[in-house]
């Protein structure tokens, strides 16, 4: 029982740190129904920049700081350069248009601060922390995931309901009406991708300090998918709890269902689940569901 | 020469007194083209007074729609471009300003097909209006509540999600969405579409009655000639691209071309469909 804990436990933490990364989909793809390739770029190029800018000898608060200033400059060149002159076309175009994108980020942050694995610690403690009676072995840094995740999910949920949020979600759901009641989709743009940036940023920090940061990162956006196919593309907590059930389940299945198959799998099993999911509900455990009337 | 300048001063005379009560809005000859190529509106002129109902009448595909989308400027979105003539509001040219900055001024267009955002609430949708306004919450709260005393049914309905509501409703919601930014005219599209005629009724009711009372001029373009008609103080009809009739609304509902053309009413009443059947080829204005 303990050592079913300690795995549930585990996964769960590892969840998290997948949700990070898939909120930051999430929110671009609610506000302009793009699903945005870009995201595991931008998670690694905040990081490398946030990892730059200390190595340099920036302290840390400042060094923070000044990424959020390149991630919000960076949502502006990309509505300048790539977003503005592709509105109103196919959504596919868009996606297209994303993976320029993320080669670019990919290429142009490693051009910048070179492709070497660097350490960051943030000064989060990593020492193990013992449960029942020593029974059950966590990390505290992944406590500290969680409550990052937590706060970051707090603040977007009242973000919602605030006359910006209100007015992405307009967007999210009508671009041509949006733009008929006079907000300017350029400007909702900057800030859906300036959040996604911010967001991109906290989970670069985060794998950063846990892996290193490195251009392997990028490919963590591939573990995101699975969890947005089980949250649903458009919810906020779904892209949570996405994250926690991918996490969870796949360390549950590598233990138990693992050593039939040989071990290994826990690299595909989010993909089955996900596969699994897109049979029986397409639109995720809590995606919108497509409002049609007869 | 003495007589020239006679003309040329009671011309001035005329246009001093015609700046004194310039219409609010006023279109001036446009020409508008679709990806540079599909050319749609081939002139088309029209004026809107202050306070007035002006309604914009044709059959599918006149341009109705386009003449709207040119002066709320939505057509850049569908890749359309005014190329020629331009459009005064407030006596300014404004053919060039993006659709955020022509709400800020007051002008507002409620879109074919009530575009309400579906996953918001009724109200999420009214106050979503709201964005240009700066005038504070109390102020938008106020003003809120003024939209639900026309609209006592979307005061019920309020919290349910826009996409789950009525046909009816949804036209409510988007035309208590465009008060909510405070507008003088509102550019209103089709309105009646695809609901019961009772209801057609009772949006036009409230249209008129919020033109009475709240002073807000409204440029309506409608396939049902009868119920604008009614309601409008004036009236062009757009055939193809050009406006080949205006007058008061009252003048239009005469006119025995537009009886039998928009109004299927002939010489004698109603005709019946075994009349219709054979009927010669609908007669054009231009050709």
């Amino acid at each position: 029982m303990a050592f079913f804990l300690e795995v549930l436990i585990g996964g769960l933490m590892a969840g998290v740190m997948y949700s990070l990364v898939a909120l930051g989909f999430v929110l671009i793809f609610k506000a302009s129904g793009v699903f945005n390739f870009a995201q595991g770029a931008m998670v690694l190029f905040a990081g490398l920049f946030f990892v730059g800018f200390t190595e340099l000898g920036v302290p840390m608060w400042l060094a923070l700081l000044l990424t959020v200033g390149v991630m919000v400059l960076l949502a502006g060149v990309i509505e300048r350069l790539v977003l503005r002159h592709l509105v109103n076309q196919e959504g596919i175009i868009l996606f297209m248009a994303t993976i320029g994108v993320s080669f670019f980020l990919d290429g142009f942050g490693q051009l910048i601060w070179g492709s070497n694995v660097r350490q960051l610690d943030i000064g989060i403690p990593t020492d193990p922390i013992f449960l029942m009676d020593g029974e059950i072995l966590i990390q505290s840094f992944d406590l500290w995931a969680a409550l990052v995740a937590g706060t970051l999910l707090a603040a977007l949920v009242v973000f919602q309901k605030t006359r910006t949020g209100r007015a992405l979600r307009a967007v999210a759901d009508d671009h041509q009406a949006a733009q008929s009641v006079g907000i300017p989709l350029n400007v909702i743009w900057i800030i859906v991708w300036a959040i996604a940036g911010l967001v991109a940023l906290v989970a670069g920090v985060m794998w950063g300090s846990k892996l290193g940061v490195q251009p392997a990162i990028v490919s963590l956006a591939l573990k995101a998918l699975p969890v947005l196919i089980l949250g649903g593309f458009t919810s906020i907590p779904g892209a949570i709890l996405g994250g926690l059930i991918i996490g969870a389940g796949e360390k549950l299945a590598e233990v138990y269902i693992g050593p039939l198959f040989g071990g290994g799998i826990e690299n595909w099993f989010a993909y089955v689940l996900a596969l699994g999911f897109l049979l029986i509900r397409p639109q995720g455990l809590f995606g919108e569901k497509l409002i049609e009337r007869v | 020469m003495t007589a020239q300048t006679a003309t040329a001063q009671t011309a001035l005379a005329t246009s001093v007194d015609a700046s004194a009560t310039a219409p609010l809005l006023s279109v001036n000859n446009i020409e508008v083209i679709y990806n540079h190529v599909i050319l749609v509106l081939k002139g088309v002129s029209l004026q809107l007074p202050k306070g007035g109902i002006v309604a914009l009448l044709g059959a599918n595909g006149a341009g109705k729609t386009t003449t709207l989308k040119a002066i709320s400027n939505l057509l850049r979105a569908e890749r359309g471009d005014i190329t020629k003539g331009h459009i005064d509001y407030h006596g300014e040219r404004v053919d060039q300003l993006n659709p955020s900055a022509l709400v800020k001024k007051g002008l507002i267009q409620v879109m074919e097909g009530r575009h309400c955002f579906a996953h918001l609430t009724i109200e999420e949708n009214l106050l979503t209006g709201a964005y240009t306004r700066s005038d504070g919450n109390k102020a938008i709260e106020q003003h809120l509540e003024m939209v639900y005393s026309y609209f006592p049914r979307l005061k019920v309905r309020r919290k349910s999600q826009a996409g789950y509501t009525s046909g009816g409703e949804q036209q409510m919601t988007a035309i208590g969405r465009a008060l909510m930014s405070k507008p003088d005219t509102i550019l209103l599209d089709e309105p009646s579409m695809g609901l019961a005629p009772q209801l057609v009724e009772e949006i036009f009711e409230i249209v008129h009655k919020l033109n009475k009372e709240t002073g807000v001029s409204f440029l309506i373009a409608e396939q049902n000639t009868n119920m604008a008609l009614r309601y409008a103080d004036y009236g062009y009809i757009l055939e193809n691209g050009r406006i080949v009739m205006d007058g008061p609304a009252e003048k239009l509902r005469e006119n025995s071309d537009v009886k039998e053309f928009y109004l299927g009413l002939g010489s004698g009443g109603r005709m019946s469909f075994r009349d219709t059947k054979h009927y010669r080829r609908r007669k054009r204005w231009l050709t």
